[in-house]
C-alpha cells in the first residue's frame, strides 16, 4: 500500500510501523508537496499499521495542523493503538484534531 | 543479579530504531509489562534522537547507550560527545526547542520524565551531554503479562 492516497478533497496518510524522527522527515515533505499543489481540505493520518510514535511524530502532526489551518482545512486521526493514544493525550494536541469516532480517547 | 550492556553507534537517524529495539530486548529479562516496554522505548528514542539532532548537528559521530539492570531497576545513560548545552534547565522546559525549523515539538524531555521514574541531564558546552534515566520494573504489579 502506498503511503499517500488522495480521496476527493481528503489526503489519507498511511503511517509506517515506527513513526520517529527518522521517518517523519520524509513523510512531512511528501504531504507538504501534495497539499501545496492540490485542493486538499483534510489530511487524515491513519495509524492502522503504526505501533510506535515519539515526540517527532507529535511535531509532524502539529506542523501539518498549522499548514492545514492556514488553508482553511483540518486534520483527522484514525486507528490509533493504546501507546499512540497515550502519547497523544500526554502531548495535549488532541483538542486541535478530529478523531474517528471509534478512536475517541 | 547485576547485568550490564553498552552500545556505541553512529549518530544516524536510522539507528534510533535500533537503539529502541536493543534496549527493549535487554530489559525483557526483568519481565516488564507491555506498557513498561513502550515507556522505555519512547524514553530511549527521545534521548537518542536528541543526541543525534542536537548533540551532533554537523557530521556523524558516536552515541553511546549504557544500560544496567539490577534486581528490578533499569538504569540508562545516553551519551554524546557533541556540542553540549549552556542551559540544561531551559532545554528541559516543556515545548522549548532550539531547532524550531526542524518541527521539533519540544516534548522530548516531557515524555522522558513522564515515562521514567527519574531523569537527570549533565551537559557542558564543547564536551557533550549525558542523559541518565532510571525506572523500576513493577513485576506483575498490574497483573499484565509481558
Amino acid at each position: 500500500m502506498d503511503m499517500l492516497e488522495v480521496r476527493g478533497h481528503c489526503l489519507v496518510v498511511h503511517l509506517p510501523e515506527e513513526l520517529d524522527h527518522h521517518r517523519t522527515e520524509e513523510i512531512r515533505r511528501e504531504i507538504d508537496r501534495i497539499v501545496s499543489s492540490r485542493p486538499v481540505e483534510e489530511v487524515e493520518f491513519d495509524f492502522s499499521r503504526t505501533a510506535f510514535m515519539d515526540s517527532a511524530g507529535i511535531g509532524m502532526l502539529i506542523g501539518r495542523y498549522k499548514i492545514m489551518k492556514a488553508l482553511n482545512g483540518g486534520i483527522r486521526l484514525s486507528h490509533m493503538n493504546r501507546q499512540i493514544q497515550r502519547i497523544l493525550s500526554l502531548s495535549g494536541v488532541l483538542k486541535y484534531m478530529k478523531l474517528e469516532r471509534e478512536d475517541a480517547v | 543479579m547485576k547485568n550490564e550492556m553498552t552500545l556505541a553507534f553512529d549518530s544516524r537517524s536510522e539507528n534510533e530504531g535500533f537503539a529502541r529495539v536493543a534496549v527493549a530486548a535487554f530489559v525483557t529479562q526483568l519481565n516488564p509489562t507491555l506498557e513498561e516496554v513502550a515507556d522505555i522505548r519512547t524514553a530511549v528514542s527521545e534521548a537518542v534522537t536528541n543526541a543525534i539532532i542536537h548533540g551532533y548537528p554537523d557530521g556523524i559521530h558516536t552515541v553511546v547507550v549504557r544500560a544496567v539492570l539490577e534486581d528490578d531497576m533499569l538504569e540508562l545513560w545516553v551519551t554524546d560527545e557533541g556540542v553540549g548545552m549552556e542551559d540544561v534547565r531551559q532545554a528541559m522546559e516543556p515545548l522549548y526547542t532550539s531547532r524550531p525549523e526542524l518541527e521539533r515539538s519540544g516534548m522530548g524531555f516531557m515524555f522522558m520524565e513522564a515515562f521514567m521514574d527519574q531523569v537527570e541531564v549533565q551537559s557542558s558546552p564543547g564536551v557533550g551531554t549525558t542523559v541518565y534515566m532510571r525506572k523500576r520494573i513493577q513485576k506483575g504489579a498490574t497483573g499484565q503479562e509481558a
